[in-house]
């Protein structure tokens, strides 16, 4: 109570109250452990993410500048800042998909559960498969909504028809999608509507069991309506999830974020709780960014 | 400046219709040239019997050597096409950047391919069989028209492989999956370009004379192995159009006309298959 009103008087101070901050959404960082319903595998997973240093450049522009940044587990970080900054080229260096990108050197460490992802000994495809990606716009595989869902599951060694089952409905389930589809399985998934595509990916991404969901504005191409479902769908994951989104939309970090970076031409300019953040941002940038000054 | 604008469009929108029409005319002729004078001569023995003794000469029998051996060395050539371009334009499109040298060289030399004349894939082949020791065979034969449909395999799967969607890729490689992996989707996604470029291969290679001449060889008989010689449709068209005997050259018409029911009903059956497995495209 005492929290909340005085997160109210720095609102207005800082002039922000007419944006909707969404108070259950505070930042908890003693309270994770204690949330009940956590799948004791979850407790046991030691899942962090430490950027540490870390500069890319792509033909010799430098799109991001000396990046120290830690990811809290089990919740929403949002990344914000103005269009350029650099927000997608940190979310993609992060499972290396910017490996490919022509004249791109990078310096610095990402360090996924201990394992620097750039050391040469490091197998690419197992620090992808503990982050599933979800992209701006949804991208089924050329395939049925079935097996887009046991695809992933196939790469990592799951063939057998029964599991493959169980595993679909599960997490078809998990999204809000199964009553929807399970009628046609077996069609192809760019049959779906948008919004439901985006649920499909999502849903695709937690089939390999994934430590972190990364979605770069993964709600930018939705209505209104499947946003909001996919917003749903993150702070109901986040007690078993990294969740990292990139959003290009104030509004949603407001409504969702526990915790927010915000990056200005490819600097973290400021990082903390979303409450201290929002309501009593320390860097100028910040304030003005948060303000409307600038987007 | 309307007006004038108004009559460049309906000038415009003319020549094209004339110039449809025109392909259209020439489709015709060619197709009416071979139903007029090959139908009469098309009978069961036909496509149903090999050449007997005098067959050039007015003789009995048909040209079922020539359809089976036609049928032989394109499904083989087919077969042992895709086989090799499948990895070509994989490698090019999802190993290799788009600003490769190496991509880029390996473009320059299939459009070369592309251009070369059958006949000296013909003598190029040729050669090497008689390096080997090979004499004219079905073996051969596929041989040669596989390099000749390989360059058409490659650039036509290559146009539609080079706008694959960076973020599919990217949905693959983000669950875990290697590049090698991959081909399973950027198979499927590009499924609607193989099924056309199958179908441009079938075409050029069913119709191509001057390749299998000197490799293929013509025999009367069905080759019963790929040591053996092999006729095909196009050649024998060619010796039969030779003869001086009226009733013999109609005879090839006839066989003009098989032939191009053949293209039609693989044309139609890929067409099928490209609409069944396209459904899936993104």
């Amino acid at each position: 109570m005492m929290a909340t009103q005085v997160l109210e008087t720095t609102a207005l101070k800082t002039g922000i109250s007419g944006l909707p901050f969404n108070r259950n959404s505070i930042y908890r960082a003693e309270m994770v452990d204690t949330i009940p319903g956590i799948n004791p595998i979850y407790k046991l997973r030691n899942t962090n993410l430490k950027v540490r240093n870390l500069n890319v450049s792509i033909k010799k522009n430098q799109i991001l500048k000396n990046v120290n940044l830690e990811i809290p587990d089990r919740k929403i970080t949002c990344i914000i800042g103005p269009s350029g900054c650099g927000k997608s080229t940190l979310l993609k260096t992060f499972n290396r998909l910017n490996d490919d990108v022509e004249d791109i050197s990078i310096t610095g460490e990402i360090r996924v559960d201990g394992v620097n992802i750039f050391d040469k000994d490091t197998e690419i495809t197992s620090i992808r498969k503990k982050m599933g990606l979800l992209s701006q716009r949804p991208c089924p595989l050329p395939m049925s909504i079935f097996d887009n869902i046991a695809y992933g599951c196939k790469l990592h060694g799951i063939f057998k028809k029964k599991a493959l089952k169980e595993i679909v409905e599960r997490q078809l389930k998990g999204v809000g999608l199964w009553e929807e589809v399970k009628d046609r399985l077996h069609e192809p998934a760019v049959k779906l509507s948008i919004g439901q595509q985006q649920r499909l990916c999502l849903a695709r991404g937690l089939a390999v069991e994934p430590e972190f969901i990364l979605a770069d504005e993964a709600t930018s191409a939705l209505d209104p309506i499947s946003s909001k479902l996919i917003e749903d769908l993150f702070i109901k994951l986040k007690k078993d999830y990294a969740i990292v989104l990139v959003t290009h939309t104030l509004r949603q970090a407001l409504r969702i974020a526990d915790h927010v970076v915000f990056m200005y031409l490819g600097e973290v300019i400021e990082e903390g709780p979303a409450e201290d953040v929002f309501n009593n941002p320390k860097h100028e940038l910040t304030r003005k960014y948060l303000e409307g000054a600038f987007s | 400046m309307s007006k004038y604008k108004f009559l460049e469009e309906k000038i415009a929108k003319v020549l094209m219709v004339v110039a449809t029409l025109l392909v259209l005319a020439f489709v015709g002729n060619i197709l009416y040239t071979i139903v007029h004078k090959g139908l009469p001569s098309l009978t069961w023995e036909m496509v149903s019997k090999i050449p007997e003794g005098g067959y050039y000469n007015g003789g009995g029998g048909g040209v079922l050597n020539a359809i089976v051996g036609s049928l032989y060395i394109v499904a083989g050539s087919t077969f042992l096409g895709l086989l090799i371009s499948i990895p070509v334009v994989f490698y090019l499109n999802v190993y290799l950047t788009k600003k490769s040298r190496f991509a880029y060289a390996a473009r320059l030399a299939f459009d070369v391919l592309f251009g070369i004349p059958s006949i000296v894939y013909g003598a190029f082949a040729f050669s090497i069989m008689i390096y080997f020791g090979m004499k004219t065979s079905l073996g051969g034969g596929i041989l040669v028209l596989t390099l000749l449909i390989i360059p058409i395999f490659i650039r036509s799967m290559d146009e539609v492989a080079k706008h694959l969607p960076k973020e599919l890729l990217d949905a693959s490689y983000s669950l875990g999956a290697t590049k090698l992996e991959t081909i399973g989707v950027v198979i499927r996604q590009i499924a609607p370009g193989i099924a056309t470029a199958t179908l441009l291969s079938i075409g050029r290679a069913i119709g191509d004379a001057a390749g299998v001449m000197f490799t293929a060889g013509f025999t009367d008989s069905i080759p019963t192995s790929l040591g053996q010689p092999a006729a095909t449709l196009p050649l024998s068209v060619f010796f039969q159009l030779s003869s001086p005997s009226a009733d013999v050259q109609n005879r090839a018409y006839a066989s003009a006309l098989i032939l191009t029911l053949i293209v039609l009903v693989i044309s139609l059956t890929g067409r099928f298959i490209t609409a069944h497995f396209s459904k899936n495209k993104v």
